[in-house]
């Protein structure tokens, strides 16, 4: 139910609408509940909303905070990590 | 595609695994909730489970909208289209839910009930706009990740003078779901639910924001990591919570910082505190009478509300006397314990709402997880031919 998809925003239009992208679908959405959001931006699209935006650099820092997780990892898998 | 595919990375989930197993004590137990169904859904499709160590257990919570919404609450929208001749529009979730007389919404619409189904409340407002002569109810459930939008809904439907739309209102909150379940006696008293922490919802956490969760650590003493709805997310969480007991901290932390903040969706909030207040109390299927952990629509916008619209009243409906889903839902018992899981009840047929929506914990574990449960026999060996 809360099931909510990251889609990059591609253009904005009237009324608080814009146009998403999310893998070649393209669909019109609500922006009405997000402030200042821009066309390049992935936001969070939930029943048709954005409810909210991701931080590039906060997706970065986690992904980052997983592959020192593999470094770690005592007992190394047998496939190399990307 | 961008911030899904990278965080469902398999080499580093067994990594992970591989840290939370070397980090977990192997004298002592630790059992987290996953409150949410969107947690449940993804532990089961990607097997996270066969990656945590035994001693690693999760316990399903209660926050699937379609599993904890009353049969009452159904029967009322099922009356609104069959008695009262309205359109009635909801999310497909809900469509299947079993309710009172062995009918759903969905059975309903087969009875000649207009009954439809929509993407989002922007969509019921235009089937309103399109039946002037109608009246077009919006039934609405979900937890605060779905709120504002229906709050968008019914201001816009007020701005616009849309006077044949109304709601009827079903919206929850989680952290009184929460609060009820670390109250409850299996929690408490009886330590039947040994619940060490909580990996804290993903979307609901964007509108409302982190800080609502620091009174269970405080008051509780139970730590809380919100988490991202990806295997990645939700691996990383347990081993935030593994780390948080060992060290013995019970603090809020938050992996899903690529879109929760400590604040939340200020504008969202700003609308749904418009728009809805706190009801005192409020029915969840599996919890009971849960109070202030729904949401009324002020009596600014009482034309817009079906419930004073239509003067309906809700009486309770006990739930199916052989479903467990009220024990499920409270962390006390699995759906492999019910007796009707996977044999009666299944997906096609479901006869408790822990089995309609994909995210609820009978649908999650009869689609991903049930084989798991069945113990591997070697095949003896048939023919000089067989493949492997």
């Amino acid at each position: 139910m809360c099931l909510a998809i990251p889609a990059l925003l591609v253009e904005l239009r009237p009324h608080d609408q814009a146009v998403v992208n999310l893998g070649g679908i393209r669909k019109e959405i609500s922006i009405a509940l997000v402030e200042g959001v821009q066309v390049g931006d992935y936001v969070i699209v939930h029943v048709g909303h954005a409810i909210g935006v991701i931080d590039p650099e906060e997706a970065e820092r986690t992904l980052a905070l997983f592959a020192e997780m593999a470094q770690l990892a005592p007992n190394p898998a047998p496939v190399e990590p990307a | 595609m961008k911030y899904i595919d990278e965080f469902r990375d398999g080499d580093l989930a067994r990594q992970i695994g591989a840290r939370i197993a070397a980090e977990a004590h192997p004298d002592r137990r630790y059992s987290f909730m996953e409150f949410c169904g969107g947690h449940t859904h993804a532990i089961s499709r990607y097997g996270v489970l066969e990656l945590l160590p035994p001693n690693v257990r999760m316990i399903h919570g209660p926050g699937c909208p379609v599993c904890v919404l009353p049969i009452g609450r159904i029967d009322l929208a099922i009356r609104l289209a069959l008695e009262r001749g309205a359109i009635v529009c909801t999310y497909g979730d809900t469509m299947r839910v079993p309710a009172s007389d062995s009918l759903s919404l969905i059975k309903a619409k087969a009875r000649g009930g207009d009954i439809r189904m929509v993407y989002s409340a922007a969509d019921a407002m235009a089937i309103a706009r399109a039946n002037p002569q109608r009246e077009v109810v919006f039934f609405a459930i979900g937890f605060e990740t779905t709120t504002p939008p229906t709050a968008l809904a019914i201001r816009n439907a007020a701005r616009e003078g849309l006077s044949n739309f109304s709601v009827l209102c079903c919206h929850v909150l989680t952290p009184s779901a929460i609060t009820h379940i670390l109250e409850s006696p299996e929690v408490r008293q009886l330590g039947t639910v040994p619940i060490d922490g909580f990996i804290g919802p993903a979307h609901v956490s964007i509108v409302i924001g982190s800080a609502p969760y620091d009174h269970f650590a405080e008051e509780y003493r139970k730590p809380v990591v919100i988490a991202g709805f990806e295997p990645l997310d939700v691996m990383q969480a347990i081993l935030m919570l593994v780390r948080q007991v060992n060290e013995g901290r019970a603090h809020v932390e938050n992996e899903f910082t690529r879109a929760v903040t400590p604040e939340g969706n200020l504008k969202a909030q700003a609308l749904v505190s418009e728009v809805f207040e706190l009801r005192p109390s409020f029915e969840w299927r599996g919890l009971g009478e849960v109070p202030y952990s729904a949401l009324k629509i002020r009596e600014a916008f009482a034309a817009f509300d079906a419930e004073r619209r239509f003067d309906l009243s809700y009486t309770p409906v006990a739930d199916n006397k052989a479903c467990e889903c009220g024990a499920i839902l409270r962390g006390v018992k699995k759906p492999t314990d019910c007796k009707i899981f996977g044999t009666v009840c299944t997906p096609e047929n479901p006869v408790g709402s822990c089995m309609v929506s994909s995210e609820g914990a009978c649908a999650a574990h009869y689609t991903y997880g049930r084989f798991r449960d069945i113990p591997i026999v070697a095949a003896a060996p048939a023919t000089e031919e067989a493949t492997p």
